[in-house]
């Protein structure tokens, strides 16, 4: 191991040189386009997301508008949205469209690519020293694949009849057959193409972070002393390495089904009177390939958020974090298990109930490991003497977040209570806590924490605070209510629940919910303000090391250039989470161990 | 044009949010910048702990506005949904223990432990204890959860009582057909690809047990005390058969038929009384995203007495004689024998 590493070091050494003379001949579209600097790709995903971001929350803005006022009219949605809203009203063809592709938006391209995309760029290399990824070349492709993939989505939006419409998980047969929806012509071929593109950007970023990782780590950097970050950042990258091509194979049959006339999900259907030659498919084979990416995908999204968190609640509290090697042994567990539960989702499709039976216990058993991270951030946190920058208090927000939406999980892993909340709005209400609000939150939390080694400037703290606020008090305001909707089985994705004896008398709250969405996209307009005007004109950081952080990220100069330190990679000698220790504020990992320390 | 007037008004307060933003950041710079993070966290931690009171209560306040709106007040109107009404109980006393405990200490954490001069953070990575205590407490909770919820679930999902009274469901784009046996007590079978005109389920006619079979669309009758149970299908994509008050769902795929069955408890009238609501009537929503018609695939249970089941179930004339009214005289030969016998 250790000739091993000095030869890593050897290599680095003469990259240097290689390295400085690169610098020369950096054009605009090799630093800025077609760039093979990780930091910069890292960007290019963060700004990708965000636009996404924006995009996909202005969908839940349009759709909240009919839900929470079903009978009125805006003029100005005719004018801006043309025959998908007649009358200044959302047509619900328009209606599920902006349902599916909010999903859709959210779940792949911000909270996968935006936030995998970014920190595990960013983070990896500078955390564990090294100079870039392993293949810097499959990371630029990685981006690019995104941003076909985006491109392919976006123009799905503008075609004659819309974009997908059956619901992010584009169950078959209605997302297979075009006479059972508009959204299922060729908007649905556009998804999937868009879809495949995506996995392919998700296969090359992820193979790309676990042999960086494995490989790349800096002289003494053994695995217990990476930060959590780098652990799930790891741990994502492997499940998603594993799922996402199981999505793809139900992807391409899906192809098939729709244009080859295979029948691997089609079988006795009758649609607009026409009967169908399909026999013998089941639409559950695909809601089973589905799930197996779907599920590890909840963690693919908390993953980074959770790592992140971790990261900055220590920082902050001026504390180690609690229990280290059980935070990495839980996100250990949490990572297997990630396989083994997806049928949960499937309850009540007439599943077998005694295979029910297991995923019950399986998904129960997620709840330990959670548990353990939860009072482990906790005990971080106990007799600390906490920082609030905006990133502590996001890191606190996801806490938060996660234990309302965690503890709700219990609810619907069971599947006897399952039956009656499924599809309803308290499982709306559970992912959006718990994937949602608390995966974003870890992003946020990442963003303010990082930006000044992004960008060599400070986002404004004001706007900041404003924007933490406003978003934790508006999310509750939104996603708690909505239980009690799901307790009174409430079903998700109603365009309309005006015509229900059962649901009607939710009108008022939908309203207020509709408000308060409003309220919290209009402040994250502000974040991202905040976010683009900070990048000219921010405060500019002064200090290596502003958060007075033990990680490597901190060694390197204000403004590192390809290659991240100009001389050699510094040596590590410690973990990651030296805080109080000894009577010091913080021991970075590059000091060695001092002769007098003491054990812990 | 009050909307574009709205949008501006929107700008304003942006711009105006923003000016305050970028005045304040120039004021810490003149008040240095150790001095406001010192002010920013004192401000912070005190709302941490108020965000905490005032969540609470918020919680509290929530519950009491939207508790009478649940399902819970009326109670289940099966006996599968009077447990799982329980267990939704206990479910909600445990995790709301955690909820309050975790979040009061997470918040007060927060608040106590904030940045002080006169503070050293307390070095303290790891302690096995404690670990193990809190791996261990939650795995206990969770088992006894699991136990309850799967003896339910077997429960639930079981076979039919023997007695139990079958009705086919069977959603299409964009509502519910409901087809009974008739007096020979079987349904007769069916296939797709007979599906035309009139014969809308695809009944396939030959079989006589199809001759007797009544089938309704829209509203389904049923007595009270007796078990139901239901065979589903679809015609074309995946549906669910969503009974909030029954506290039972199952997805209608095309091409698997699935099942669910249930003991109504309480008459429509009755439940009109119990739920306070002149106008109740137990609904089947549509639980499963079918297409742009979603959320208007509504169909209606009548709950009633058993004389009147049976009265109105009586007045039902059977499928095949009102596709086939010529035929009819020869159906009604075929099928006497069979009434005869199941009387």
């Amino acid at each position: 191991m250790s000739s091993e590493t000095t030869l890593h070091a050897d290599v680095h050494a003469t990259h240097d040189d290689a390295h400085g003379e690169h610098h020369h001949h950096e054009t605009f579209i090799s630093k800025y386009v077609f760039s093979m600097d990780h930091k910069m790709i890292s960007k290019q995903f963060l700004i990708t997301g965000i636009i996404w971001a924006m995009i996909g929350g202005l969908f839940s803005v349009l759709f909240r508008l009919q839900l929470g006022y079903p009978d009125s009219h805006f003029p100005i949605l005719e004018d801006l949205l043309g025959h998908w809203a007649k009358g200044g009203k959302i047509q619900p063809e328009f209606y599920y469209a902006l349902v599916t592709m909010h999903g859709t938006i959210l779940v792949f391209f911000v909270l996968t690519a935006g936030l995998s995309g970014t920190f595990a760029n960013f983070l990896i290399p500078l955390q564990i020293g090294a100079r870039d990824m392993a293949s810097p070349m499959l990371n630029m492709l990685s981006y690019w694949f995104f941003f076909l993939a985006s491109i392919i989505m976006f123009s799905s939006l503008f075609v004659q009849t819309g974009p997908a419409a059956g619901g992010w998980t584009i169950y078959p047969p209605l997302s297979a057959l075009g006479d059972a929806s508009q959204g299922s012509k060729i908007g649905m071929d556009l998804w999937l193409l868009s879809m495949a593109m995506f996995i392919v950007s998700s296969l090359l970023g992820g193979l790309n972070y676990i042999s960086t990782i494995l490989n790349l780590r800096t002289k003494g950097m053994s695995m217990t002393r990476m930060p959590l970050t780098i652990w799930a950042l790891f741990f994502t990258a492997v499940l998603g390495v594993l799922s996402f091509p199981v999505l793809l194979s139900g992807a391409i049959l899906l192809l098939f089904d729709r244009n080859l006339g295979t029948s691997f999900f089609l079988s006795d259907i009758v649609i607009n009177g026409k009967i169908l030659p399909n026999e013998g498919g089941s639409p559950i084979l695909f809601q089973h390939l589905f799930w197996f990416l779907g599920h590890p995908e909840v963690y693919i999204i908390l993953l980074p958020a959770m790592g992140m968190s971790s990261e900055i609640l220590s920082v902050n509290s001026r504390k180690p974090i609690f229990g280290y090697m059980a935070m990495v042994g839980s996100m250990f567990a949490i990572a297997i298990l990630a396989f083994l539960v997806w049928a949960h989702h499937m309850f009540v499709t007439g599943l077998n109930p005694f295979l029910g039976a297991f995923f019950v216990l399986l998904t129960l058993l997620i709840a330990v490991p959670s548990a353990i991270k939860v009072f482990n951030w906790l005990t971080t946190l106990w007799r600390a003497n906490i920082r609030f920058t905006p990133a502590m208090l996001f890191a606190i927000g996801f806490v938060s977040f996660f234990i309302s939406g965690g503890l709700t999980g219990i609810f619907l892993g069971n599947s006897a209570l399952d039956i009656h909340l499924h599809d309803t709005y308290f499982v709306v209400a559970h992912f959006h806590i718990v994937m949602g609000v608390a995966s974003f939150f870890g992003m946020f939390a990442g963003v303010y924490h990082w930006y000044p080694k992004m960008y060599g400037r400070y986002l404004n703290n004001t706007l900041a605070y404003i924007h933490f606020w406003v978003t934790i008090t508006g999310a509750y305001l939104i996603f708690w209510p909505m239980h009690y909707e799901g307790l009174a089985g409430m079903p998700r994705r109603y365009y309309d629940y005006t015509g229900w004896e059962s649901f009607k008398m939710f009108a008022g709250l939908n309203q207020f919910i509709s408000f308060v969405a409003m309220v919290v996209f209009a402040t994250q307009l502000l974040f991202v303000f905040n976010f683009f005007y900070s990048i000219f004109k921010g405060r500019k950081v002064r200090s290596t090391n502003p958060w007075g952080a033990n990680t490597l990220e901190w060694t390197t100069p204000l403004h590192p250039g390809h290659g991240n330190w100009p001389g050699e990679i510094p040596e590590v000698f410690r973990g990651a989470y030296d805080y109080g220790k000894d009577g010091r504020e913080f021991i970075p990992q590059t000091e060695p161990i001092g002769a007098n320390e003491s054990h812990h | 044009m009050t909307d574009y007037l709205l949008i501006a008004i929107l700008v304003m307060i942006f711009i105006v949010i923003f000016q305050i933003a970028k005045a304040s950041e120039y004021v810490s710079v003149l008040k240095g910048e150790d001095q406001t993070r010192k002010q920013n966290n004192k401000i912070n931690a005190f709302l941490l702990i108020a965000f905490l009171v005032f969540g609470l209560i918020g919680v509290w306040w929530c519950n009491d506005m939207f508790y009478g709106k649940t399902l819970f007040p009326q109670g289940a109107a099966s006996e599968m949904g009077q447990k799982i009404d329980l267990m939704l109980y206990i479910t909600i006393g445990v995790t709301g223990v955690v909820f309050v405990i975790t979040q009061a200490l997470l918040f007060w954490f927060a608040f106590k432990y904030q940045e002080r001069d006169d503070r050293k953070a307390f070095y303290f990575p790891h302690n096995t204890k404690l670990e193990l205590l809190w791996t261990t407490v939650p795995a206990i909770f969770l088992t006894v959860l699991v136990v309850f919820g799967l003896k339910y679930w077997f429960k639930i999902t079981g076979e039919a009582p023997k007695d139990a009274i079958v009705i086919e469901v069977t959603g299409h784009q964009f509502g519910w057909e409901f087809r009974y046996p008739g007096p020979d007590g079987i349904l007769g079978k069916k296939d797709y690809k007979l599906t035309k005109g009139a014969n809308s389920l695809g009944v396939d006619f030959s079989d006589p047990a199809s001759r007797d079979d009544i089938h309704v669309s829209g509203t389904v009758h049923m007595p009270v005390g007796k078990p139901i149970k239901f065979v589903i299908n679809s015609q074309d994509v995946i549906h669910d058969v969503g009974l909030s008050h029954f506290r039972m769902k199952m997805d209608a795929v095309p091409g698997i038929p699935t099942t669910l069955w249930f003991t109504p408890l309480y008459t429509t009238e009755e439940m009109k009384v119990r739920s306070g609501d002149p106008n109740f009537v137990y609904e089947i929503s549509c639980d499963q995203m079918c297409g742009k018609g979603h959320f208007s695939m509504r169909g209606v249970i009548i709950v009633e007495s058993e004389a009147d089941y049976e009265k109105w179930l009586s007045t039902q004339k059977s499928e095949y004689s009102t596709i086939y009214p010529a035929a009819g005289s020869d159906s009604t030969k075929a099928a006497t024998p069979a009434v005869a016998l199941n009387n």
